[in-house]
């Protein structure tokens, strides 16, 4: 073949157009390929609203409640625990819980919509374990002076009873606290609240 | 005997079809019976074989375990011990494979420290290093998906923390984790993909690196225990004089360390496979691995696997800065990262521990005391005492690194000898 004919500029920009629009669609295909990643509508549907029954819960009695597929905690705090967790805004690392997530009917110093009443996802805001909830009397405290509260086995980070963080420990924000509401006195709905977005 | 004759014949007559279709013999020469590799190897020159020796032991475990294993949330914990129980020999196979992952980082933890001690990383096998290290991230991924798939306990929080180690990151945190699990939390969705990923899709890219791996260090030839390229010294043929063919010579060489290792894996796949050393919830498989999977509960102590924990140690050694748990997921990012930039890191001109200078061979062994025992601090509950001795080791740890470009400089190196020696 002749070499001398060849358009060299010609063939350059056939080589540029092919790799352009070659380029073009290995990305455009990218985007279904990582789409069937997310999460899907099934899964998406499986995060209704739980109701829980309450009325039998004790004062100072935790209880566990599946919530896609998350456990949220219920504690019921008596007047004692309320005066305990007031003592130690001095200790947690954000008592106005103004870094931390919460519906705004719940960024108040106990956290909650009724004071009685924890409501609170129970994952760590560090890596995501589930804390343990360690009361006053426990024989093995997980820090002194102990106040009652969460303390994750994982990393060793501390929270009150009202879910705040205490200072230096690996956890950076307070228990995240999910949207829920009281249909009657002793019916919790977790996952949808009477709040207008 | 004229039958015996007749026979090779044929055969010869076979090989040379094949030949005249397939480059079958300039292969088997190129990479087997005409590959020079220094006379000169030692003990650390097994753990490449080895590491390919148990990947092969891998693959075919985790295609027999693939039969009967069940990749939903709902039966994979059943499954498996169905697999222990109720298969002919089932518990054979699984604790192979439980076994062999253990002895795959064994393997190629002392493979990389063969490279660290003749400085088999240095020009010109930059690339052939570089292939190695994205065979051990690799490796690690495959693990980890793996370590999901017997749904229990520590298979589910661990994924839970690894995976949250991703939520760390700034801004696209939340977005990336929930696109790791397709899920708002690890479910039977993350286990599914998770069964995908360590059946399919990483065996495929391990496989395809090997050979990578294997032609790189082909083309460049291996380095040896006094750190002498070979190929200064070649005869008149142009082969190299400290060269002996890799087969048979070292094909026999490493059929019996295959053998001597074979025992020691026998004998822990038969005697110990859950490594349940004292002072530990078992290395190669861990006791709250015998629950199913409650996320709704975590286990009192949880630690990774043995051959993760350098670098949870790490993790954990560093403190959360303004509210943010990333600095320590950076840490241990580049603390496994870092291995990739040795070539460039390390300014001597000498390869080899014996010819090294006094600093590098002090750093080295303060490298590999503080590796240990942030492996050891790892399985430990952190106290604060624990906390502080991993900060300095992951001080040291960074120091090995981040100082190498000064120390191996300025090194009395000794005269590196013209030969290898015996």
């Amino acid at each position: 073949m002749e070499n001398q004919n060849v358009d060299k500029s010609r063939r350059r920009f056939l080589t540029a157009a092919a790799t352009v629009v070659g380029g073009s669609g290995a990305v455009a295909v990218a985007v279904p390929f990582v789409a069937t990643m997310t999460p899907s509508a099934k899964t998406k549907a499986i995060g209704a609203p739980v109701e829980v029954d309450i009325s039998e819960l004790q004062p100072g009695e935790r209880i566990i409640q599946k919530w896609r597929g998350k456990p949220v905690w219920i504690l019921r705090r008596t007047k004692e625990m309320l005066a305990d967790i007031e003592s130690q805004n001095t200790e947690v690392s954000d008592p106005g819980s103004d870094s931390s997530a919460q519906p705004n009917y719940a960024q108040n110093e106990f956290r909650a919509l009724n004071e009685e009443y924890l409501v609170v996802i129970g994952i760590c805001t560090h890596l995501g374990c589930s804390p343990n909830y360690v009361t006053k009397d426990s024989e093995s405290p997980p820090a002194s002076d102990w106040k009652g509260g969460f303390f994750c086995p994982c990393h060793g980070s501390r929270f009150d009873l009202a879910g705040r963080v205490y200072k230096g420990v690996p956890a950076p924000n307070n228990l995240v606290v999910p949207p829920y509401k009281f249909l009657t006195p002793t019916t919790l709905l977790i996952g949808e609240d009477s709040e207008v977005a | 005997m004229a039958n015996d004759n007749m026979i090779v014949k044929n055969l010869a007559c076979l090989r040379d079809w094949v030949d005249d279709r397939f480059p079958l013999m300039s292969n088997w020469n190129e990479h087997l019976a005409k590959y020079y590799a220094p006379k000169n190897f030692n003990f650390w020159y097994y753990f490449g074989g080895f590491a390919l020796l148990v990947f092969v032991i891998q693959v075919i475990t985790g295609i027999w375990l693939t039969m009967n294993y069940k990749p939903s949330a709902a039966e994979a914990f059943a499954s498996v011990e169905y697999i222990m129980r109720d298969v002919e020999w089932g518990w054979f196979v699984r604790y192979m494979h439980s076994t062999g992952a253990s002895a795959f980082f064994i393997v190629i933890y002392l493979h990389m420290f063969r490279a660290l001690l003749y400085g088999s990383y240095k020009k010109p096998r930059e690339l052939l290093w570089l292939t190695g290290m994205a065979l051990y991230l690799l490796l690690m991924g495959e693990a980890f998906f793996g370590y999901l798939l017997p749904w229990g306990q520590m298979s589910y929080w661990g994924a839970q923390v690894i995976i949250s180690l991703f939520g760390a990151v700034p801004f696209v945190g939340e977005a990336l984790a929930e696109l790791i699990r397709g899920d708002y939390v690890v479910s039977d969705v993350t286990l599914n993909r998770f069964f995908s990923l360590h059946v399919i899709a990483f065996p495929f890219l391990i496989a395809g690196l090997i050979g990578v791996h294997i032609l790189a260090l082909h083309e460049t030839g291996s380095n040896n225990p006094d750190g002498v390229e070979i190929k200064k010294n070649k005869n008149a043929e142009g082969i190299p004089v400290d060269g002996i063919p890799f087969h048979p010579y070292y094909t026999v060489k490493d059929i019996f360390g295959a053998a001597v290792f074979l025992i020691f894996f026998f004998a822990v796949v038969f005697f110990a496979p859950e490594m349940h050393v004292p002072g530990t919830q078992g290395l190669f498989l861990e006791s709250a691995n015998f629950i199913p999977a409650d996320p709704l509960k975590t286990p009192e102590h949880i630690a990774p696997v043995w051959y993760f924990t350098p670098f949870y140690a790490i993790l954990r050694a560093v403190p959360s800065i303004a509210g943010s748990a990333f600095p320590g997921v950076v840490a241990m990012g580049l603390a496994v990262s870092i291995f990739l930039l040795l070539p460039w890191l390390d300014r001597s001109p000498v390869k080899s521990w014996r010819y090294r200078g006094i600093n590098y061979r002090i750093a080295l062994t303060l490298f590999v005391i503080c590796f240990l025992m942030l492996g050891w601090l790892g399985l430990q509950v952190a106290t604060p005492l624990y906390t502080w001795m991993a900060r300095i080791c992951s001080v040291i740890y960074f120091l090995f690194f981040l100082t190498m470009p000064f120390y191996t400089k300025v090194d009395k190196d000794k005269p590196v000898p013209d030969r290898v020696t015996s």
